[in-house]
């Protein structure tokens, strides 16, 4: 172990990429996350399971009704899209304590700092697995299978998304880690994007105001993951957008990392 | 290769950003104890650590006094890889464990095995020496049957036992210390206490801070004695 401020490009670098290698300890800390919240429970993370389906239940009968539309078309696209949308909003809010949280491992063990945030991920990546059940049993029961490359699109949809969300998660632990009143920022911005983003809706029922969609990267990051399991194909617009967040979040990111991942200990 | 530590030029400075601005600094100047407090374009920074320079040899058994707040626990973070100094160089060489919370990592609601996975994980072992050293601490925590029970029905006794077990499994080369812990009911104390001599014969460098100087005289051989975040003399 040897700490030269002339090497904090390779500190960073280095912080990311032993989180990648030895992924043990992440993957224990998240799987006991999970199993602690459901511990002493009948049914376990299942409950995750039962209630999102209980909810696409709901509000999938409410709201074809509502908007008058199809309940065989409404409620995959609900299902799709809540999921997905559960999984980012929580995301995003567990994201900005993953150093906050971490703070008793932080300050006594020296590990990687992104293994924390790699703890959030794949705690909620368990969560998405348990509620991509009600996916799969809500497109089984409207016999709208999305085929062979849809499932490989979809597959490359999710791996964008978690790639995306690694840096999201970093940036906010980071920034949070500094200053406390980000995380209640971010929970509100949460909820607001839920009504700004299609998920109740489809983008149809809103003909005036396309750019709003196109601006939103929420919609983005949904459509992406939505999309193929509709049989869809994520259009051009989006994967320009996702991929411009991709490499201009990341470079954010690792500027911010390499200046200040050595002081995040000091501010927890 | 033996085990090192060299310190070379160390500071350690800490940004207080809830401090209630100048009424909290200047109470905190008029401490008695502590790292000397600065204002550095108007934010309040504690000096925790202030050109520190020491090397700690291989057999090396440093103990540390100080006052509260004379840096001790900052100095065993910076050793322990967890603060990054502000300024300064340093090199270690061996693999450090730090025991400062030996409970650290353990959850109430899991069962005692399923902690002696965390809790050894968190402490750097492998799937294969946590296998080895789980049924070792079942014999010496003597908690046999009760390993496969969560552990909040534990009394607390035998949860500290349980944390003391796992955390004194570790061989490392280089083991840092905040205060030596104490374990619970009598009896134990003996075994626990052997256990603990055993951890720390075993490892090439022992750093220890302690306000106890008869442990310090029993357990080391080199003193450092820090005041304000500098380390006043060595012995």
């Amino acid at each position: 172990m040897r700490f030269d401020p002339s090497s904090r490009v390779c500190l960073a670098a280095n912080d990311l990429l032993d989180t990648a290698r030895n992924p043990r300890i992440w993957l224990l800390l998240a799987w006991n996350d999970v199993r602690q919240r459901y511990r002493r429970s009948l049914l376990g993370p299942f409950w995750l399971t039962l209630s999102t389906g209980v909810m696409v239940g709901a509000l999938g009968l409410v709201y074809a009704a509502i908007f008058k539309v199809d309940v065989a078309k409404y409620v995959p696209y609900l299902a799709t899209g809540l999921v997905m949308w559960g999984f980012l909003a929580t995301l995003a809010n567990e994201g900005c304590q993953s150093f906050i949280a971490g703070e008793g491992i932080i300050k006594q063990l020296r590990l990687p700092l992104s293994l924390h945030v790699a703890r959030v991920l794949w705690r909620n990546v368990i969560i998405l697995g348990h509620n991509l059940i009600i996916v799969l049993v809500v497109l089984l029961w409207f016999g709208s299978y999305p085929g062979l490359s849809g499932l490989l699109l979809f597959i490359l949809g999710l791996s964008v998304v978690l790639i995306n969300a690694t840096w999201l998660c970093l940036l906010l632990g980071l920034v949070c880690a500094r200053f406390r009143d980000v995380p209640l920022i971010v929970s509100n911005l949460v909820q607001l994007f839920f009504f700004l983003t299609p998920i109740l809706w489809d983008r149809s029922l809103m003909p005036g105001r396309q750019r709003v969609i196109d601006w939103n990267p929420a919609f983005h990051f949904v459509e992406v993951v939505r999309a193929p399991l509709l049989g869809d194909m994520p259009s051009t617009t989006t994967w320009l957008f996702i991929g411009i967040t991709t490499v201009m979040g990341w470079t954010i990111l690792f500027a911010l990392f390499v200046r200040y991942r050595r002081r995040i200990a000091y501010w927890l | 290769m033996d085990s090192f530590i060299a310190l070379d030029d160390v500071s350690v400075d800490f940004p207080i950003y809830n401090a209630s601005g100048r009424s909290l600094k200047n109470q905190l100047m008029h401490a008695a104890t502590g790292g000397r407090i600065s204002t550095a374009s108007g934010r309040v920074v504690v000096q925790a650590l202030r050109n520190v320079s020491m090397r700690v040899e291989h057999g090396d058994r440093v103990g540390i006094v100080g006052h509260n707040g004379a840096g001790k626990t900052t100095l065993l973070r910076v050793l322990a890889g967890v603060y990054e100094p502000t300024s300064g160089r340093i090199s270690v060489s061996g693999k450090v464990t730090a025991l400062f919370d030996i409970g650290l990592g353990m959850d109430p609601d899991a069962t005692g095995y399923e902690n002696i996975v965390l809790r050894g994980s968190l402490l750097g072992m492998s799937r294969k020496e946590i296998q080895k050293i789980a049924n070792e601490i079942g014999t010496f925590t003597e908690l046999g049957e009760y390993l496969a029970m969560p552990m909040r029905t534990y009394s607390s006794g035998m949860g500290l036992r349980l944390a003391f077990a796992i955390s004194t499994s570790v061989r490392p080369d280089i083991l840092l210390l905040d205060e030596y812990f104490g374990v619970g009911d009598e009896r134990f104390v003996e075994k626990a206490q052997k256990r603990l001599d055993e951890l720390v014969e075993s490892a090439g460098i022992l750093v220890f801070a302690s306000h106890s100087k008869e442990l310090i005289r029993r357990l080391c051989n080199r003193i450092v004695i820090m005041e304000s975040g500098n380390i006043v003399a060595i012995e």
